[in-house]
């Protein structure tokens, strides 16, 4: 009998790993796996799987969260959990994130990646940005009026 | 009048003959000169274990002191040889154990050795110093404690990604406190953690310990205080490379790696923290080997540090590095030989790092010395190719992963044909070649045609027909290993050239539409070559000779068909009949 499939753990719903049965093919990401390939040796596989916690900053909040971007599969993801977590802020109609109070009031996700350069969330492929980014921080704006 | 050297001479001539291959020619003079050679062969090489038997071997070498054996295919390595298949080294330490009560040396790779096995070999041969076990499996810690408190004069136990049941870390207590000829030690392979105590104190009184390879559960704390005991290190393996930061333990291991004057082969670093890199930094200048094939570090750290190894020969790295890292590498290790660069992530199709065929073009371009390649990425163009075939024309090695199957040249979608083409057609020494990308049977046209000097060619998804593979059984002379999978190779290349086969170590093919029908045929064919048809959907009698098989092995042999295989495999007899 097979425990592992019952044993409660803490995890976002939906993000169980996947047993892959020799001869059989399963499904990640939309591509159907195939036995051995990549050709991999065992004993090389699973050494991305750390936890990546970084500090996420956002302006005018009294103290910093930190997340683990391990747990998260896309943008969207992480997005709605940042909401979550400091519920200061929501999506906009534009899929722009505002404050609750104060409409006009933008957060702009930005994040410090491995070069120390500060950059704009979303440009880059989800699995680049989560290998790269060392910090969030969520910047403050407000959209001039001309 | 008959003339010749006294045999004695002859012998002592022959002791500066070290090769199988100018043995072996040796050998072939006259008669006399055989017996000669036989009885003073001391070390064999068998590539395949059921090529030959035991029996066979004692008798024509009857005082081996060294015999290194392979076991499994090459494949086994990605689980496409099921569990139960053989190799088992059981039949062959029994039958030395009676034969070569003398023997110092046994090196398996990819083999099944039991605990008994290993019981046998510490009890039986009173001089044994080498065991190597390459990827081999079925034996526990038990096993290896045996070894440990019986073999008086081990030089080396080398466990090399060996899949070991791991029992408990008591075992290294069993070196007696009279052990002191311990040469090399590499656990790296083991889960569970050793008794350390018992660890320092061998390494202490071991004075000619030249290589250690620690497994993960040593600690970063451990660190100086071994290797402050083993300054003849040439070859050190870490442990997790982390720890809390702490100043003291960083100056403590920036003195204790200062202390081995010798070090060039670093490796290990599981669980790196950056901050304890530059502990290595003293030594760096002085290191031609490299392993971080285990360490997550990101590129910046991994540019600090290659940069300061400018003899570096060998450098095995995960794609981490990204192009910016390759680009340092090319300016910075002009000596470099090998490279190999493993996936951090190769199960997403989306890239996770900015690593792409140009790492590898500036690598061909900056290092002139550059022979042997392993490169995982992610996209491909012959342009790339053609560029790395004009740079690295004395390629001896060439594996190129594209990690998503049958992926065209990135820039115009056409086959990479042309790129290997290229590849095989300047690198004139290549002697392995793995390929990867959308390939038609162009392809294999390019490789019967220039790669003459090709031993071993790995082959998936690719081509369009048996054409591409009677090019290669056709068109390689010097094609010993040839494996392929899922590549719509049928019949008819292989009944065509069958004779091949027997020039041949072994052929495997999976996944591809060889019918049943053709290896019983082959099986009548060939003489002195066993044609096994592996396939789990039970036997092939029960299905029509038109149908595929799953997979198929087919190698030369002295030994006849195998006497002990599963019930997932049928050898091909001469009369064309599957044997019950």
């Amino acid at each position: 009998m097979n425990y592992e499939e019952t044993e409660l753990t803490l995890g976002l719903p939906g993000r169980g790993t996947k047993r892959l049965l020799s001869g059989e093919a399963t499904t990640k990401g939309d591509k159907p796996m195939v036995v051995g390939w990549p050709p991999v040796k065992e004993h090389r596989k699973g050494i991305t799987m750390s936890r990546r916690y970084v500090k996420v900053a956002v302006d005018g909040a009294p103290y910093l969260r930190k997340v683990d971007l391990q747990s998260y599969g896309n943008y969207d993801e992480l997005l709605s959990a940042l909401q979550e977590l400091f519920g200061c802020f929501t999506e906009s109609d534009e899929k722009k994130l505002v404050d609750c109070v104060n409409g006009t009031l933008e957060y702009v996700p930005t994040y410090e990646d491995k070069d120390g350069d500060w950059m704009l969330l979303g440009d880059v492929p989800w699995k680049m940005f989560a290998q790269s980014c060392k910090r969030l921080r969520l910047m403050t704006r407000t959209p001039s009026i001309c | 009048m008959a003339y010749s050297f006294p045999e004695e001479v002859l012998e002592y001539v022959l002791s500066f003959i070290k090769t199988d291959k100018d043995r072996n020619a040796v050998s072939l003079v006259c008669k006399s000169w055989y017996e000669i050679e036989r009885w003073c062969r001391r070390r064999v090489f068998i590539g395949n274990c059921y090529a030959v038997n035991p029996r066979i071997m004692i008798r024509r070498f009857p005082e081996i002191r060294s015999v290194e054996i392979k076991g499994k295919p090459h494949f086994a390595d990605f689980n496409l040889v099921p569990e139960g298949w053989g190799g088992y080294f059981h039949p062959w330490v029994v039958a030395m154990a009676r034969a070569y009560p003398m023997l110092e040396e046994i090196r398996l790779k990819r083999m099944v050795v039991s605990d008994d096995c290993l019981e046998m070999i510490a009890k039986s041969f009173k001089n044994f110093r080498v065991l190597v076990m390459s990827s081999c499996e079925g034996f526990s810690t038990d096993g290896l404690a045996c070894i440990a408190a019986n073999c008086r004069n081990l030089r080396e136990l080398d466990l090399r990604e060996s899949e070991v049941e791991d029992l408990s870390g008591h075992w290294l207590s069993h070196f007696p406190d009279t052990c002191t000829s311990l040469e090399s030690l590499n656990i790296a392979c083991l889960g569970s953690e050793v008794c350390f105590s018992a660890l320092e104190r061998l390494v202490s009184r071991c004075p000619n310990l030249r290589k250690l390879q620690l497994n993960r559960t040593v600690p970063l704390e451990k660190l100086p205080n071994l290797l402050i005991r083993a300054p003849e290190l040439v070859e050190f393996g870490t442990g997790a490379y982390s720890a809390e930061l702490r100043p003291e333990l960083l100056s403590n291991l920036v003195n204790a790696f200062a202390g081995c004057k010798k070090l060039k082969a670093l490796s290990g670093f599981w669980d790196v923290v950056p901050a304890y890199i530059p502990a290595i930094y003293p030594v760096c200048c002085g290191l031609t080997s490299l392993n971080l094939s285990y360490a997550n570090i990101q590129s910046p750290d991994i540019i600090k540090l290659v940069s300061q190894c400018q003899n570096l020969q060998r450098l095995w790295v995960l794609d981490y590095i990204e192009d910016s890292g390759l680009d340092v590498l090319a300016t910075c290790c002009k000596k470099l030989e090998e490279l190999r660069v493993f996936p951090s992530d190769p199960y997403d199709v989306e890239p996770n790092v900015s690593l792409t065929e140009q790492g590898l073009v500036s690598v061909s371009e900056g290092c002139p010395k550059l022979q042997s390649v392993l490169y995982f990425c992610r996209r491909m163009s012959n342009a790339a190719l053609f560029t790395i075939a004009k740079n690295s024309p004395n390629l001896i090695r060439f594996r190129l992963c594209i990690i998503e199957a049958r992926a065209p040249d990135y820039l115009t979608y056409e086959p990479l044909d042309a790129g290997f083409g290229a590849i095989v057609e300047n690198c004139r020494e290549l002697r392995r070649l793995s390929l990867s990308g959308f390939l038609t049977d162009r392809v294999f046209e390019y490789i019967g045609k220039h790669a003459k000097k090709l031993e071993m060619l790995s082959i998936a998804f690719a081509g369009q027909g048996d054409l591409g593979l009677h090019h290669v059984l056709s068109g390689c002379d010097s094609l010993r290993k040839l494996e392929i999978r899922d590549c719509p190779f049928g019949d008819k290349a292989l009944l065509a050239n069958a004779a091949k086969l027997e020039t041949m170590r072994s052929l495997w093919m999976s996944s591809c539409p060889v019918s049943y029908g053709a290896c019983k045929l082959l099986g009548q064919k060939l003489r002195r070559v066993n044609v096994e048809v592996i396939d789990e959907r039970g036997t092939p009698e029960s299905r029509p000779d038109s149908c595929h098989i799953e997979k198929l092995y087919i190698y030369r042999t002295l030994s006849g068909p195998r006497v002990d295989t599963p019930d997932f495999i049928w050898t091909m007899d001469e009369e064309g009949n599957t044997p019950q």
